[in-house]
């Protein structure tokens, strides 16, 4: 089933994120079939009900599944990239950016904040691989750096729940040079006794797996997400070695000692949560009622109250009808 | 100190706005691939009075694109690593042309480690396409060797100057390029993804390679105007290959400047400074 879940890395950083079979529109799952409608992929967390496929998942909606309601508030919302090298492949690079931005909202392929998650505050950095394929540019990059700081200002831990195809490429050496700034950013944390956290959702692979996301104190990945540091495509060319079926997926990477946990969206809040408790001493009085014995299906309940709602408050008007 | 120091920030920008002005991005490529150029081991045999290779990473393997010792230059004890290409087909092979598995960086950062402890300094020499992209080599680690490499050098209380003497491309070079001062020789590049690489994914033709390489600005010159490596190292007349004892003495002369003017500042700020230096880069609005 490894070819149904893995993306042509070839593509990220051009139109990759919406191949013709997108999800998030189809809302068909690749792997089985079943078909859904929107309220149902919302309320369940994006996750087919028939045969546990993850579907993507955009930032804004993770941030949702994932944080206490009514807890987020977002940082740095205006950071833009800009165009250092005056970079032309077939179109130029602030003309992908602009599309980028009217098809997803978003500025850049990250949102980093504040938030609760089971009562606890953590400093909250998400990706967007729907947005130049969560390719990581100098904007990425000092998000990361920023929701470090957070993290160190108001003694949080910080999360990051990564889904990239690599540095962006129409940034240059600079954008190589990002993966340098978010190890910096790791290594201030680590000075300051800080824990890190770190998500691997489908896929993280290039730039953003070789750096901070490889370096979380401890490493959550989502089933099936594609973590590798070379895309399938790319090693079957270059070697000409047969490639396994479960090449680089969350689960043979579990298998090789290089991911904590893999852990299914519907756990995945409750997961954190306990993570961060833990890493953060474990106090008794911060414990929330939330954890560690809530079941799966009524966390999924719990957030979707408030998911729906949150959901269509969070797209910016221009998206909406 | 010899070489070319990084210009004002306003001159630097200027030049970025002039395509072009780093002139033919694609005869950069070819000189910093020029088979007869130097490798890590031609300069180290020339830099260092003695030196003594170390090999393994104490877990898997011995990587042999990545070189690793202790060597003794200009008079004191000195860790280098540096990637190792190979000159006929023979030695091309086995230093899988420079592209290191993850055994290889974890022997990086034994050496590292061990420079730390013993207070001697590093200096690292890049020249790599990039980390091997096998199926061995990511179920080993690759992607976690990287990044923890690269964390290992951010905090290291010693002195660390690196050299980009190629092709330094991708997170391959990045691994061991996290230094106090990054240098780059006159004829090497520095990019995020090999021209070939990225002709591949934007114009689906490895055959655009040329305009890849255009549009990446590797060269050395562009890099100094980014703010991503703080001086270029000079080369002799036509490149580094035309003579490997003059292109040593000259980047031996710009290591050890650099060196001394490191050992004058105390540890910590060192490290405070070395950090700042790769969170200042990057190029947004807000």
């Amino acid at each position: 089933m490894a070819k149904d879940i893995s993306v042509d890395i070839s593509r990220v950083g051009d139109d990759a994120g919406q191949p013709e079979a997108a999800p998030r529109t189809a809302n068909t799952c690749p792997r089985c079939d079943s078909h859904y409608r929107e309220e149902e992929m919302v309320a369940n967390l994006r996750v087919c009900a028939h045969c546990g496929y993850h579907f993507p998942v955009t930032a804004r909606e993770r941030v949702v599944q994932l944080v206490d309601e009514g807890t987020w508030s977002e940082i740095a919302r205006d950071l833009r990239s800009d165009d250092p090298l005056g970079f032309v492949d077939t179109k130029p690079y602030p003309e992908r950016l602009a599309e980028a931005e009217r098809k997803t909202g978003l500025h850049d392929a990250m949102l980093v904040g504040a938030a609760e998650i089971g009562g606890l505050p953590v400093a909250l950095a998400v990706m967007d691989f729907t947005f130049l394929g969560g390719s990581m540019g100098s904007v990425v990059g000092d998000k990361v750096f920023r929701a470090a700081e957070l993290a160190l200002e108001r003694r949080m831990p910080l999360v990051t729940v990564s889904s990239s195809g690599g540095a962006r490429m129409q940034e240059g050496v600079l954008a190589l040079m990002q993966m340098a700034k978010t190890v910096a950013a790791v290594d201030e944390l680590r000075d300051a006794g800080r824990p890190y956290v770190s998500v691997l959702a489908h896929p993280t692979t290039g730039g953003v797996a070789a750096s901070f996301a490889a370096l979380g104190d401890v490493v959550v990945a989502e089933p099936g997400a594609l973590l590798s540091f070379s895309g399938p495509r790319v090693v079957r060319q270059t070697t000409r070695e047969d490639v396994p079926d479960d090449f680089g997926l969350a689960e043979s990477n579990y298998r090789h000692g290089h991911v904590d946990l893999i852990v299914p969206r519907p756990e995945l809040r409750d997961t954190v949560a306990r993570l961060v408790w833990l890493l953060a001493g474990g106090t008794p009085y911060r414990r929330t009622p939330l954890l560690p014995d809530l079941g799966a299906q009524r966390a999924v309940g719990r957030i979707l109250g408030g998911a729906r709602r949150r959901i269509t408050d969070l797209i910016p008007d221009r998206e909406r009808d | 100190m010899s070489g070319t120091e990084r210009p004002p920030r306003g001159e630097r920008l200027r030049f970025l706005r002039r395509r072009g002005a780093d002139g033919d991005a694609w005869h950069a490529v070819e000189l910093a691939r020029h088979q007869d150029r130097p490798y890590t081991l031609d300069y180290l045999n020339r830099l260092c009075d003695d030196f003594v290779e170390l090999h393994g990473d104490r877990a898997e393997g011995d990587d042999p694109a990545i070189v690793a010792g202790l060597g003794s230059f200009r008079g004191q004890t000195v860790a280098f690593v540096g990637h190792q290409k190979g000159r006929d087909l023979k030695e091309r092979t086995y230093r899988n042309f420079g592209m290191p598995r993850p055994e290889g960086y974890r022997k990086a950062m034994r050496v590292f480690e061990l420079a730390g402890r013993l207070g001697f300094p590093v200096v690292t020499l890049i020249d790599t396409p990039g980390a091997y992209p096998g199926v061995g080599a990511e179920q080993r680690g690759q992607s976690g060797a990287i990044a923890r490499s690269q964390l290992l050098l951010m905090g290291l209380g010693v002195p660390v100057v690196a050299c980009v003497i190629g092709e330094g491309s991708s997170g391959g070079a990045l691994a061991i390029g996290i230094a106090d001062r990054v240098l780059m020789q006159q004829h090497s590049i520095y990019t995020v993804i090999s021209p070939e690489g990225c002709a591949t994914i934007l114009w689906r033709d490895a055959g655009e390679a040329r305009r890849a390489a255009a549009a990446l600005r590797p060269t050395a010159d562009a890099c100094l105007a980014l703010g991503v490596i703080d001086q270029i190292v000079p080369e002799p007349g036509g490149g580094a290959h035309r003579d490997h004892g003059k292109a040593a003495e000259l980047l031996g002369d710009a290591i050890a400047a650099e060196l001394e003017f490191l050992a004058t500042m105390p540890p910590a700020e060192r490290r405070r400074l070395r950090r700042q230096k790769f969170e200042r880069m990057g190029a947004f609005v807000e």
